[in-house]
């Protein structure tokens, strides 16, 4: 382990240094495995944070207080340690700057934003004009994953549209949308890329479901959906 | 090699009943590539199809719940490192769909299952016949919801739970044993829990 920087008050980042690391493409994942003295091992899957080319790969690491693994790796995991990674793995929920042909449209649930945001950095990197827009549900303002980040590129690219909607924020401080994702928020942002767009959606199950409907019914091809779920043992979990 | 400082969980569910990097759900996670399909039962059918795509047999809801119903209780492992143990199905084991459409013997090695959806995996037909597999229409004594494969899935447990594949419509025979959906993006063509044949070269 490199360093660690935290995003939220539990959520951290972790960058590696990985010999040898292939690369990867932006949306796949690690598995990370830690190994007890007595041989008992922990394996869970943590989606790369990092855009290809960029320092790394990094991890972005949600605490959960019941997890197994990510208590380790937020709160044990010093730089210079060292841990058995593999990957990157995964093949179907990657979005690569120079083989897209439509625009992308991306809606994420909490910690889900992880793999997206490896995509929005990768779009950036390469320079892409292609016209994309995030949709993000958080609970809270505080809670919002890399939300400076986010906002540089909002700022830098008026090819690139940002809306961030908080379910449990009452605060003056937001002028933003609240509440949960609805067909109204997701239409505007389709409208906005103006035809069919290239879609990921990734969180929770739950959310995962809802947006997918809503996605369909702002009239987003089936096929044109690709999801990942963080269920309670998915990636990003324990 | 020891991660330093790690201890680990240690509450007794590493037993041998799991198979290696596994550990047990308290739920019952759903995982997906995309969004989950819903076809009406009036429009469903299953069939099982030559290499050529044509019909060998095929039944429509009712005909397909009136080849007549086994239950299984077994635990399953997804690829994703959970598992659970004593899951309770009702289906149509695939032993019985073969001998229903007059099949004594399979006319190719393989076969790919394809769903709703567009999703497809493989695998080698004595995988699962001898009750290995079955298509499943209920689990935990209730009908098998949508986004857990509902109306039916095909349950093959001793694979990983990719292979049971969610939605299924038929299975196509192949003399080769072409990959299928997960199969194509990283993982392992057979799926083996017990060898962690997660990915492709495991």
């Amino acid at each position: 382990m490199v360093s660690i920087r935290s995003e939220t008050p539990r959520v951290k980042t972790i960058r590696f240094a990985v010999p040898h690391w292939p690369g990867h493409l932006a949306g796949q994942h690690a598995d990370v495995r830690l190994t007890a003295e007595d041989g008992y091992r922990a394996e869970r899957s943590y989606s790369i944070a990092s855009p290809p080319g960029a320092p790394g790969p990094e991890l972005t690491v949600e605490r959960l207080d019941d997890g197994e693994v990510s208590p380790f790796l937020t709160g044990q995991l010093r730089a210079g340690d060292t841990i058995e990674l593999r990957g990157p793995i995964g093949g179907h929920f990657v979005w690569s700057a120079s083989e897209a042909r439509r625009p992308l449209l991306l809606v994420a649930g909490g910690s889900g934003v992880v793999p997206l945001m490896c995509m929005l950095r990768h779009r950036r990197l390469s320079g892409s004009l292609v016209p994309a827009a995030l949709l993000y549900s958080c609970r809270t303002r505080e809670e919002v994953i890399y939300r400076h980040d986010l906002g540089d590129i909002a700022r830098g690219d008026p090819r690139f549209t940002l809306r961030i909607t908080l379910t449990r924020e009452a605060s003056t401080a937001w002028s933003g949308p609240s509440g949960r994702i609805d067909l109204a928020m997701v239409r505007a942002l389709a409208e906005r890329l103006g035809e069919t767009a290239d879609c990921f959606v990734c969180g929770r199950d739950g959310f995962v479901e809802a947006a997918s409907a809503l996605l369909m019914q702002a009239g987003q091809p089936a096929e044109t959906i690709r999801t990942e779920r963080f269920g309670a043992t998915g990636p990003l979990t324990h | 090699m020891a991660t330093r400082g790690f201890k680990g969980m240690r509450s007794g569910t590493q037993s041998k009943r799991l198979p290696p990097g596994q550990h047990l759900a308290r739920d019952f996670p759903v995982l997906s590539a995309g969004p989950t399909p819903h076809t009406p039962l009036g429009e469903w059918t299953f069939t099982l199809e030559d290499e050529d795509g044509e019909t060998l047999a095929s039944w429509d809801w009712e005909e397909f719940r009136a080849l007549g119903a086994t239950e299984v209780t077994t635990d399953i492992h997804c690829v994703t490192r959970w598992s659970k143990w004593n899951t309770r199905w009702r289906g149509v084991t695939v032993d019985r769909i073969f001998e229903a459409a007059g099949l004594d013997e399979a006319p190719a090695p393989f076969v790919m299952a394809f769903c709703d959806g567009g999703y497809t995996t493989n695998l080698p037909v004595e995988d699962l016949l001898e009750g290995k597999a079955m298509v499943a229409w209920d689990y935990d004594d209730e009908p098998l919801e949508p986004e857990h494969g509902g109306p039916a899935r095909l349950l093959v447990p001793h694979l990983y739970f990719w292979k049971s594949a969610k939605w299924v419509r038929g299975l196509r025979f192949m003399e080769d044993n072409e990959p299928g959906f997960w199969e194509t993006h990283g993982y392992h063509s057979y799926g083996d829990p017990w060898s962690e044949q997660r990915y492709d070269g495991d």
